[in-house]
């Protein structure tokens, strides 16, 4: 058994942030990620993020990445990193087990953070098993991680901010997207990504669904209806499209299998993508020094996952007995720039969901 | 047309832009119509230009005044929701934000392109940069018909 302190479990924007103001704090922590390169989602974002410059605004997803892990790599002596790591159990004596080089091996710690992130929701439709049908976040690996076209015809399923970057990054490696549909009757991501698709000439078509997929050894056609305002498919208003891919954006919910298995208390919030833990003031579950933050307590933007990664961090390490020199003035910083960041139309959602959220 | 098809509508595109006698001069437009919390424009304007204020989620307001169509923001915009204007004489200049390979040449005449995505006619290429602080987006310079003033939104390579 080894021991640690502090234990961090995800490696992505939340995790990052909340490894390096610990170990400002004088707090040593093991971050264990999964993959190979930390950084999360972001290593596969090639566009400019939103936001103010204090979350790094304008600068591209993966260079913000490659700036969070500078960060975190300038503590050597305080951050253990463990990658391709998989922790593949959390239990209510705050042993973690974790599979890493084809070894099991157990962590006994006082605290952790579980910042792992999210992942992909499905949809249900016929065939949507074939080869070929992806989803947003393999199509960014395989493109923008590994250099490899996803297809050459592509319809896109859902028009929030991921489906509308992820057109976009599409037609820029060279990519046909014929069509993005969308089941409800408006866009749902930022108007200014849609107008960079519709500039380029590539629909996109609401209260539209795919009703199924055709194909014997992998996609080759698939077939859409239109939806009437009681999400009803319109019969007669089917129509088929020649691909060769499809990729599925309707949107991410919280990775919270670590959550539920220690068992803390759950709650299903629409507004923050499904199942989430309840959360304390102090970022902790209902399990004490078992805290919780970025996508993995509720889907919001990596700039708020950024932030929140800061106040756990620094919240994290104060319960351990180590506070940061300027812990006063950077939670207030920090809380500013999340109530900053929450305070637009599209913030009202995530402050709906919040409210529920809260013990 | 917006919320439904991501297509502007023409009344809204004349909302941001001023009248031709400012155009004289080149000034950023900025096609930013919805609260979204960003705030590069503001910041990375050297004329403080363009205000925000304190919460992010405001919309930008340019003074013309003090814009001097440098460029800077058009590609600093995240959303790429930003280009510059100039009346030329029968011609208007735009500086735009272009992303895709293989860049234009200068010289070269391209399809102008409208908010639809649709061919409107002709561009000339005036000029291309791409320095290391624009960060992987070019800013093309190009002229185009007087008629497209409020149609004109990006180019396309002719095929």
């Amino acid at each position: 058994m080894i021991n640690k302190d502090l234990v961090i479990i995800g490696g992505g924007p939340a995790g990052l942030c909340a490894a390096k103001m610990a170990a400002e704090a004088g707090q040593s922590c093991l971050l264990i990620d999964r993959n190979r390169t930390l950084g999360g989602q972001l290593i596969k974002q090639t566009h400019m993020f939103f936001g103010s410059e204090k979350q790094f605004a304008k600068t591209r997803g993966i260079d913000i990445a490659n700036k969070l892990v500078e960060d975190v790599r300038k503590h050597p002596d305080l951050i253990e990193i463990w990658d391709d790591a998989t922790v593949v159990g959390l239990y209510q004596d705050k042993v973690i087990t974790v599979l890493k080089n084809e070894l099991y091996i157990k962590v006994q710690s006082k605290a952790v953070i579980i910042s792992t992130g999210a992942s992909e929701k499905v949809l249900a439709f016929e065939n949507n098993d074939l080869p070929g049908i992806y989803g947003a976040g393999a199509v960014q690996t395989l493109m923008n991680v590994y250099g490899v076209k996803p297809g050459s015809r592509i319809v896109m399923v859902g028009s929030g901010n991921i489906g509308l970057i992820v057109s976009y990054q599409l037609m820029q490696a060279g990519v046909r997207v014929l069509s993005i549909i969308e089941a409800s009757p408006k866009i749902g991501g930022y108007k200014v990504h849609a107008s960079k698709i519709r500039r380029l000439g590539i629909d996109i078509v609401t209260s539209c669904t795919i009703k199924k997929a055709i194909g014997t050894e992998a996609v080759e056609k698939i077939v859409t209806v239109k939806l009437d305002e009681k999400w009803n498919e319109v019969p007669g208003s089917e129509k088929e499209y020649e691909v060769d891919a499809v990729c599925i954006a309707v949107g991410l919910t919280p990775l919270t299998n670590l959550q539920s298995m220690i068992g803390s208390e759950m709650k299903y919030i629409s507004e923050l993508g499904g199942l989430v833990p309840v959360i304390y003031p102090n970022h902790e579950t209902s399990i004490e020094n078992i805290f919780s933050c970025g996508d993995a307590s509720g889907i919001e933007e990596a700039s708020s996952a950024i932030v929140e990664g800061y106040i756990t961090g620094l919240l994290a390490s104060k319960k351990l007995g180590n506070v940061h020199p300027r812990y006063d003035e950077l939670m207030d910083e920090y809380n500013t720039q999340l109530n900053n960041l929450r305070n637009g139309p599209f913030g009202d959602k995530i402050l709906n969901g919040l409210k529920k959220q809260g013990a | 047309m917006l919320a439904k098809e991501g297509v502007a509508t023409l009344e809204q595109v004349q909302s941001r832009f001023p009248n031709h006698e400012i155009l004289a001069r080149p000034k950023a437009i900025i096609e930013c119509y919805e609260n979204i919390p960003c705030n590069p424009c503001s910041t990375s304007c050297p004329f403080e230009a363009i205000t925000i204020g304190e919460d992010i989620n405001n919309k930008p307001e340019v003074n013309f005044d003090k814009c001097t169509g440098c460029g800077v923001c058009v590609y600093n915009c995240p959303g790429l929701a930003i280009m510059v204007c100039e009346v030329s004489g029968d011609k208007l200049r735009f500086k735009i934000s272009y992303e895709f390979l293989p860049y234009p040449v200068e010289g070269e005449i391209w399809n102008a392109i409208n908010r639809k995505g649709e061919v409107i006619g002709d561009a000339l290429i005036e000029k291309i940069t791409l320095t290391k602080r624009q960060d992987r987006t070019a800013l093309v310079q190009v002229l185009v018909d007087q008629d497209y003033l409020y149609d004109f939104v990006t180019i396309r390579r002719k095929i």
